[in-house]
Order: C-alpha cells, then structure tokens, then sequence
C-alpha cells in the first residue's frame, strides 16, 4: 500500500523597507555588527515601538496579489520565548488577527496547473543572529536582524511532492519580488522556508508532522523534503510513531535532525502587545495601493498570449519576472508587434542563453531593449541574414556599436541583395560544382543546397540565401 | 480559580525564574488572589460587546520608511558586561 506525502509550507518574507518594522535603524543587509541595532531594537528600557507605514503597504499590496482578505482591523501581539538573540524576551507578531487572511497561490508544474490555498500572512519582526564560532566558550549576538519587518506566509498544507513545494515556494519568491516587496535574496536569508511535512495512508487523517527550519534555497527544500519523507516511511514501516518535532537539515550529509521538542516551545503565551494599538486599514487606503500595483504575472501571462499571439510557454518564461516581461514589452514596443514571436525568441534563446553563461540576470544584460530591437528590424527588413545577425548581436552584446545600424555601417555586413553583385559568385559557383549541378538537373534539390552553400561562403555570409537559391534555380533551370 | 503547584512550577519555568517548592507554595497562594481579584471582571455582562486588544480605544499610529537612528553601537555595548568584535557575548547556545 501506498503513503501519501502532506506538506504546508511556512514562508518569511523579508520586506524590502529602508527602516525597521518597528524603529527608525537602517535594514541594509552586510553592516559590521551592531551598527544598525538602535535603542529599540536592543530592547532596552523605557523604548516604544511605532509601526513602519511600507510594511503595511507591503502586506496590503500581497493580501490583493493572492485575493486574500485584508483586515480593517489587526492586533500585533507577543509571542513569549527566551532566546539570545530575542533581546525583549518576546518577538513582536500577530496571533489572532493576521492582517491577511486566505488567498492562493496558482502556479505550473509541468503543464499542470495548481493551486495552493493560503491560510494566513502576518507581519511580525525577525530576531537578532546568533554567531556559534567560539568566542572563549561563548556565543556572539549580532542584533543588526532584529526588528526587520517580516510578512510570514502561512500555507495550507495543501502540497503532495517536494516537486510540488517548490514549485509553490519558487511562485511565491517569484511573486513577492514581483510586487517588489522583497529582494527576493535567499542567500541574504530574504526568503526562508519552513516546510512542516508528514505522510499519511491515502484517505485517513493527517500523520504527525515534523516541521523542517530554516531552508534558504529551492534545492535545500527538495532535498530536505524528500529525505524527512524517506524517514518518516522507514519509521512507520518499522511500527514506530513519528513524533511532533522541529528539525533542521544539514546540507552537508543531506539529512534532517531533531532540534528540541516542540511539547514546550509551543507553549507561547501570545498576548496582545500593550505598546502597540490596533491596525486598522481602511477601504480608501487598500483601493489606493490596488491603483498603484503592478499588473500581476497571471494577467500579463495572458495578455502576452491574445495581444502579441505567443503561445502559453513562451509567456509563461517572459513573465516569471516583472524586469523579463518589461523588457521584452519595450523590444516589442521599438521592433513593432508584428515582430513579437522574433522578439520572444531572442529573448529566450540568444539573451537568455548568454546571460546565463555570464551568470546575469536581465536588470544586468548589457544589451537594451532599443539595441535588440533594431537588430530584430534589420533581420525582418532582409538587411541581415540569420548569421550576420549573430554577429551583430554579438557586437551589440559586447558594447561595440550604438546599435544594429550602426555596427552593419562600420563592418560593411549589409545582406547584399544587389543581383549584379552576386551574378559573378553564382557563375563560380556552378562553374567549380559541376557535379552538383548536374545532379540538380537530375532533379536532386538537395544539391541546389550545396551550390548555395558556396555562394554564400563566397559573399562572406552577405548574400540573402533565399534570393541565391532562387537566382540559381532560375539559372539552372534557364 | 484555583492553581495546582505543578502549573505554578511549569509558570515558573517557562519565564525562566528559579523557585523553591516552598516558594512555589507562597506563589501558589498569591496568584489564586491575583486570580481571584481579576475574576471579579467575569461577573461583568459582555453580551454583545466586542473584545478590545487595548485599554485605550485609539488606532495604530504609522511611522514613515525613514533611517532615523544613527549608530550608537558604542555606547550600547558599552553597557553590556561582555562583548567582542562589535558582538554582544552571552553563556554559550547549544542547539
């Protein structure tokens, strides 16, 4: 009999304000120790903490991405624990009245298509970082992190693979960068994932979960997942029960551990925080924030696909990012909509390729939108054959011209169509080839190819080889 | 509302503070009068009332996104009984 897998995911979304949730100190990620942990956020005496407007904005600007709902009223609370790194002895965050609550996620896998269902998304701020290097048999602790506004997203568990979860967790990162409230950096810790995961025989209730910690890359959450799954199968077949636990996973050996026992942790004694009022969020506020949201992924997928008629994949990879899907509207907006299918294609094969070699990401392509949008022009008007054209891009890439005009000027690579100019090279052409034309007038059209091979080779790619193939057909059928 | 000696140790613990059986006993009493002296606000009518998260009925005042606090890292660790290298030190953390 089969197992089948049950995952929720558990996402921290970093917001990308300029203060802190609750304190006027700097969130820049790489200062030296300490340096941005003000009164506040060190907690001492006698501080009040006052909430800071963007992250607000930002969770209101996610509650209307994933159609949750937003809460006109919301209450920050304390969530009692002692940890190091925790200055206050509690970590300021929401408990019983998220700020929003519901929504989903819609997302591929394959040609799938699926939905997650959110359960909540609440604002809270992160604790400080606790440095394990031995410091004379202590711990260091570092409280630039502490008080950094972050939205907690809490899914249902709603995911049956660790393909699943990721493909959730990655529309999730792709969305929150999209609506440019996270940086999206998983190396910086900008976007951490919990994963509580438990397996189940098909039909009864949910198993015992174990909830996995602190998963900062897709590959770690694949890896984790599939290995508790593994673990958690083993254990049941052995007759043993799983028992609720938080665990972490060591990237190194590949394997998760038990961390503590959850029975006592869980005992958080919330409260609501007596320094901070209630939120309240008005109608008039959301529908401003809902004028100033970019279009989101899904609806631009879809408009990519009836306005410039590309088929569902090639608008599904243009809009995995807003900085991609901008892009390629401004290529298409200077090389004209008849040329979007050409446009999509560049992006996707020559940009795509040689960013990726380069390691950039597109807010780093060298190349414009107006620059690949004149190269695009000169292939569509007959100017460039197609290998010319990548040399020009070539070019442009490397930044030796102003754009695709300007490098076919300095180069003479202009696609000569000027028949008087290529009479001469079809002339030596089936002059050295007798053979191939005698096979042509066999009616052999493969041979036809030959022939234009050399004229092409003799016009040092210049020539047009639809226009040599049909000159040399007229010849030698004349 | 009466406490158990256990629930009071188990309080204890979890606000991390050390306390004798004997203090525990002591404490035991005192939180059943502070439990009591509260729970003379269940006798109240709330039929129909919406439960407040604050005392004072106002709204959340917001702050702007702006960098206000300068670095004052010296001062602060200044009052800490140990650091190094910019970093508050505490007893060793095992995890």
């Amino acid at each position: 009999m089969s197992w089948e897998v049950v995952i929720g995911l558990e996402t921290h979304v970093q917001l990308k304000t300029q203060a802190k949730i609750f304190s006027g100190a700097a969130t820049a990620f790489g200062a030296e120790p300490n340096r941005q942990a003000c009164a506040i956020d060190i907690a001492l005496p006698g501080v009040l903490p006052v909430l800071n407007r963007a992250a607000v904005v930002c969770a209101i600007k996610f509650g209307l991405a994933v159609g949750g709902h937003i809460a006109p009223r919301s209450v920050f609370a304390r969530k009692n624990y002692f940890y190091p790194d925790l200055p206050k002895g509690y970590q300021i965050s929401q408990y019983e009245t998220p700020v929003i609550s519901g929504g989903r996620i819609v997302f591929t896998l394959g040609e799938q298509e699926k939905t997650v269902r959110l359960i909540r998304a609440h604002l809270e701020e992160d604790a400080g970082k606790s440095l394990h290097e031995d410091f004379h048999g202590k711990t260091g602790i570092d409280l630039n992190r502490a008080g950094t506004p972050l939205l907690e997203v809490v899914s249902e568990p709603d995911m049956r693979s660790a393909s699943e979860a990721v493909a959730f967790a990655k529309a999730l990162h792709a969305l929150v960068v999209w609506l440019g409230i996270c940086d999206g950096n998983m190396q910086e810790g900008s976007f951490r994932i919990d994963a509580n995961v438990s397996v189940r025989r098909p039909g009864e209730p949910l198993g015992t979960r174990r909830e996995i910690k602190n998963l900062n890359s897709f590959r770690f959450l694949q890896q984790a997942i599939e290995y508790e799954v593994g673990w958690q199968i083993a254990e049941l077949e052995e007759g043993r029960a799983i028992e609720q636990t938080t665990v972490l996973f060591d990237p190194a050996s590949g394997v998760t551990r038990a961390m503590r026992s959850k029975e006592e942790a869980h005992d958080y004694r919330y409260f609501p925080d007596p320094d901070l009022l209630p939120l309240e969020i008005s109608p008039a506020w959301i529908a401003q924030i809902a004028a100033e949201m970019p279009e989101l992924p899904d609806a631009m997928r879809t408009r990519f696909m009836h306005a410039y008629g590309l088929p569902a994949y090639d608008a599904g990879v243009l809009t995995s990012s807003l900085a991609l899907a901008r892009f390629f509207e401004q290529t298409v907006a200077a090389a004209g909509a008849a040329n979007a299918k050409a446009v999509a294609n560049w992006i996707m094969g020559e940009v795509a390729a040689r960013l990726n070699r380069e390691e950039k990401t597109i807010e780093a392509c060298p190349l414009t939108p107006n620059q690949l949008a004149s190269l695009i022009r000169r292939i569509a008007d007959g100017t460039l054959s197609s290998k010319l054209a990548k040399q020009v891009f070539e070019a442009l890439w490397m930044g030796e011209g102003e754009n695709a005009d300007a490098i076919i000027e300095a180069r003479g690579w202009k696609q000569v169509s000027d028949t008087t100019l290529i009479e001469p090279l079809l002339e030596e052409a089936i002059a050295r080839n007798p053979k191939s034309v005698e096979e042509f007038r066999a009616g052999k059209e493969k041979a036809l190819n030959a022939l234009v091979g050399q004229v092409m080779k003799a016009s040092g790619g210049r020539a047009n080889p639809q226009q040599v193939a049909e000159l040399l057909r007229k010849k030698l059928s004349g | 509302m009466s406490l158990t000696h256990s629930e009071v140790v188990r309080i204890a613990h979890l606000a991390r503070i050390a306390i004798t059986p004997a203090e525990a006993e002591t404490m035991r009493r005192e939180l059943e009068r502070i439990l009591a002296f509260v729970g003379e606000l269940d006798k109240a009518d709330t039929t129909g009332i919406e439960p407040m998260a604050h005392a004072i009925d106002v709204v959340q005042r917001l702050r702007a996104d702006e960098i206000t606090e300068c670095d004052r890292r010296d001062e602060f660790l200044a009052l800490a009984p140990d650091t190094e290298a910019g970093l508050y030190l505490v007893p060793k953390v095992i995890e």
